[in-house]
């Protein structure tokens, strides 16, 4: 019987396998940030154990820093201290650190794939949910506790047990003014905030095949947010080209080697997945979330689902989620006035994000009552940018080019978004309190914040937009 | 050497909500320390307090309920891998979280930290809900050898899977790395590969 692309890669990872035990899986590269790595440090020093391979460990600085004037010191104490001691901690274990002023600095799934550290049938962790970005790449990549990045940092390996497999097909032509975000979006709104836990779930068909890798990261980024272990997607000439030629990608005989196993690399025809779901890219429309979980989502001109439509058991929470967001059973999402637009994210920070939202914006201007924060995903992203003159597309619409970190999507750094206010968000998570204590999240994708920042309502881009516009 | 569990007898904290993100258990803003103690002051901090500090009208500041067993609704612990969650619900005093699901990266978190999830049906959830209601002094017996849950009250049981592997580190407080450094050999052999 033929093997799945996740089993493929998990079996020539596998260092040991014992039937009761996890399986002794080695990570190729293991990504770490200031948050989640200070106590597993901690931890090595206490029990006098080493970074076994310093070498595939590869640090940066980004839920902590500020998004702006990033040369001079960190103010808040805490969050200085952290990034401080990251340094410090690479530093004496011998890790090559991507700190604040660094060209490669970013967020540590925006700088994996650009520098090509990220490739096709890899294994990679990180202590951040969002890691199932790099299953774009056709790669297994999850997040992890701190205990396992200890784990990883003293081993280069992690224990874990193989989970259940799942397709997740969407066919057919997307409708215009609809992109990569929408389609996840749809698909959790579709499966609930639960609906992938305890899988290893590949995105195929020929919509998901058609996206750009930047797109394909987008889908595999909110894999996380319907539960799942990690997402991946076959790699295929997209991939192959996008990895080409990047800083740390193979390059001469030994590019020619590895594309020779990349090649390799898919679900055979006949592999078995323990469930296979299918969806209609002609269903989708530009998505907007109006709850606290990302499977609260609806298409932008539908209206809020009425409490007595829920199943009973979850009515009291979908209640309280309604309550704090301040909408109502039936309220139509459109028209709905927003106070601020966050365009970042290791959901939606690249410079195709950028690009799509400066096109839009050109001839444009923020509305007044918005405030607009565009923030890149990384050093390099911002300088492509600039040398692109989307910092004056942006600059022109009333919207200064912020520096690269997480920012809004997290409250932990100057980025917030205050008590009671609305904000139009294109990172991954609609929590409450996710973006500061009492701030309220609409999820959606670039092009839908940025129709936000121009109207200071939630729109429906298609209404703003010819669809030639859009095009190229 | 993990915190060793065996059994656990206790009044519960009934927390009947779903979807319980690691965001809610503990804030981002609060993860800025680099050590591992502490975080229980901040578990549920926003449900637990308002923005001037004030007691909010929470479970947790409910003299009624107490016990070292938390009993949350279904999807517990989703979201953030951040295993800071783990760390307040344990230093908070908790030795067992009770739920019909749970998502992947918080159980493992938690069994990393000695912390218990228990995975019941939806029914048995509901019933441990209603029986607390009823009587806040209400106990479950959590038997990790035998992998029982009852509600001590009414002798109701329901049985609950762990892994194998899992259940032995608990128990015996193995550690996680020790056992993968038993491997090193084979990890030499599979990068000379």
């Amino acid at each position: 019987m033929g093997q799945t692309l996740f089993d493929k890669i998990w079996d020539a990872h596998v260092v040991s396998s014992k039937e009761g035990f996890p399986d002794v899986l080695y990570i190729d590269t293991h990504f770490i940030h200031e948050v989640t790595s200070p106590q597993a440090f901690d931890g090595l020093r206490k029990a006098g154990r080493k970074v076994l391979r310093p070498n595939k460990t590869v640090a940066t600085a980004d839920h902590n820093v500020p998004t702006w004037e990033q040369h001079l010191p960190i103010k808040e104490e805490l969050s200085r201290f952290q990034v401080e001691t990251l340094a410090k901690n690479c530093k004496e274990f011998g890790i090559e650190f991507y700190g604040l002023g660094h060209p490669y600095q970013g967020i540590v799934h925006i700088i994996g794939p650009e520098l090509g550290i990220t490739r096709p049938g890899g294994t990679y962790v990180c202590g951040d949910s969002h890691t199932s970005t790099h299953g774009a790449f056709g790669a297994i990549a999850f997040g992890i506790g701190t205990s396992q990045v200890e784990q990883v940092l003293a081993t280069q390996c992690l224990l874990q047990s193989r989970p259940k497999r799942m397709k997740i097909e969407v066919n057919g032509k997307l409708q215009f003014g609809v992109g990569a975000k929408d389609i996840i979006l749809y698909i959790i709104s579709q499966i609930t905030a639960a609906g992938g836990t305890g899988y290893a779930v590949e995105y195929a068909g020929d919509t998901i095949r058609s996206l750009s890798m930047e797109g394909r990261m987008t889908v595999c980024n909110m894999s996380i947010e319907m539960g799942a272990r990690c997402g991946l997607i076959a790699p295929d000439e997209t991939t192959f080209n996008y990895v080409k030629g990047r800083e740390f990608a193979p390059k001469g005989e030994e590019w020619d080697k590895a594309l020779a196993y990349w090649e390799t690399l898919y679900s055979d025809e006949d592999a078995q997945f323990d469930k296979v779901l299918s969806f209609r890219a002609e269903d989708i429309e530009p998505m907007i979330t109006y709850g606290t979980n990302p499977g609260m989502g609806i298409g932008v001109t539908q209206h809020v689902p009425a409490t007595k439509d829920i199943d009973a058991t979850e009515q009291l929470s979908y209640a309280n989620s309604l309550k704090y967001m301040g909408l109502q059973d039936d309220q139509l999402m459109l028209g709905k006035e927003i106070d601020y637009v966050f365009i970042g994210s290791c959901t939606n920070a690249r410079i195709e994000d950028l690009r799509q939202v400066a096109k839009f914006l050109k001839g444009r201007k923020k509305a007044d009552n918005v405030t607009v924060w565009v923030v890149p995903g990384s050093k390099q992203v911002e300088q492509q940018a600039i040398a692109e003159g989307l910092d004056k597309v942006f600059e022109a619409a009333g919207i200064p080019l912020r520096e690269p970190g997480c920012s809004a999507c997290l409250a932990m750094n100057e980025d917030k978004i205050p008590a009671g206010k609305y904000c139009v968000s294109t990172s991954n998570r609609n929590f409450e309190g996710r973006q500061g204590p009492n701030s309220r999240t609409f999820l959606a994708s670039p092009l839908t914040a940025a129709a936000a920042a121009v109207t200071g309502r939630i729109t429906d881009i298609r209404e703003l937009l010819q669809e030639e516009e859009l095009v190229g | 050497m993990t915190k060793i569990f065996k059994h656990v007898q206790s009044t519960v904290v009934p927390l009947p909500i779903e979807n319980i993100d690691t965001d809610q258990i503990i804030p981002a803003r609060f993860l800025k320390a680099t050590t591992r103690e502490g975080f229980g002051n901040n578990l549920f901090r926003d449900w637990r307090y308002d923005n001037q500090e004030n007691p909010k009208d929470f479970v947790l500041n409910h003299p009624t309920y107490s016990g070292k067993v938390l009993v949350a609704g279904k999807n517990f612990g989703c979201g953030s891998s951040r295993e800071h969650a783990a760390w307040a619900i344990v230093d908070y005093g908790f030795d067992v979280v009770v739920s019909s699901f749970f998502a992947d990266i918080f159980k493992g978190n938690a069994l990393n930290n000695g912390l218990l999830p228990v995975q019941v049906s939806d029914a048995f959830l509901a019933k441990i809900f209603e029986a607390v209601f009823a009587d806040p002094l209400t106990q479950v017996d959590v038997d990790l050898e035998n992998q029982v849950i009852t509600i001590a009250s009414t002798g109701e049981q329901e049985s609950f899977e762990i892994n194998a592997y899992k259940k032995a580190c608990l128990i015996n407080g193995y550690d996680d790395i020790d056992y993968i450094l038993s491997h090193k050999a084979e990890i030499e052999a599979f990068e000379a590969k």
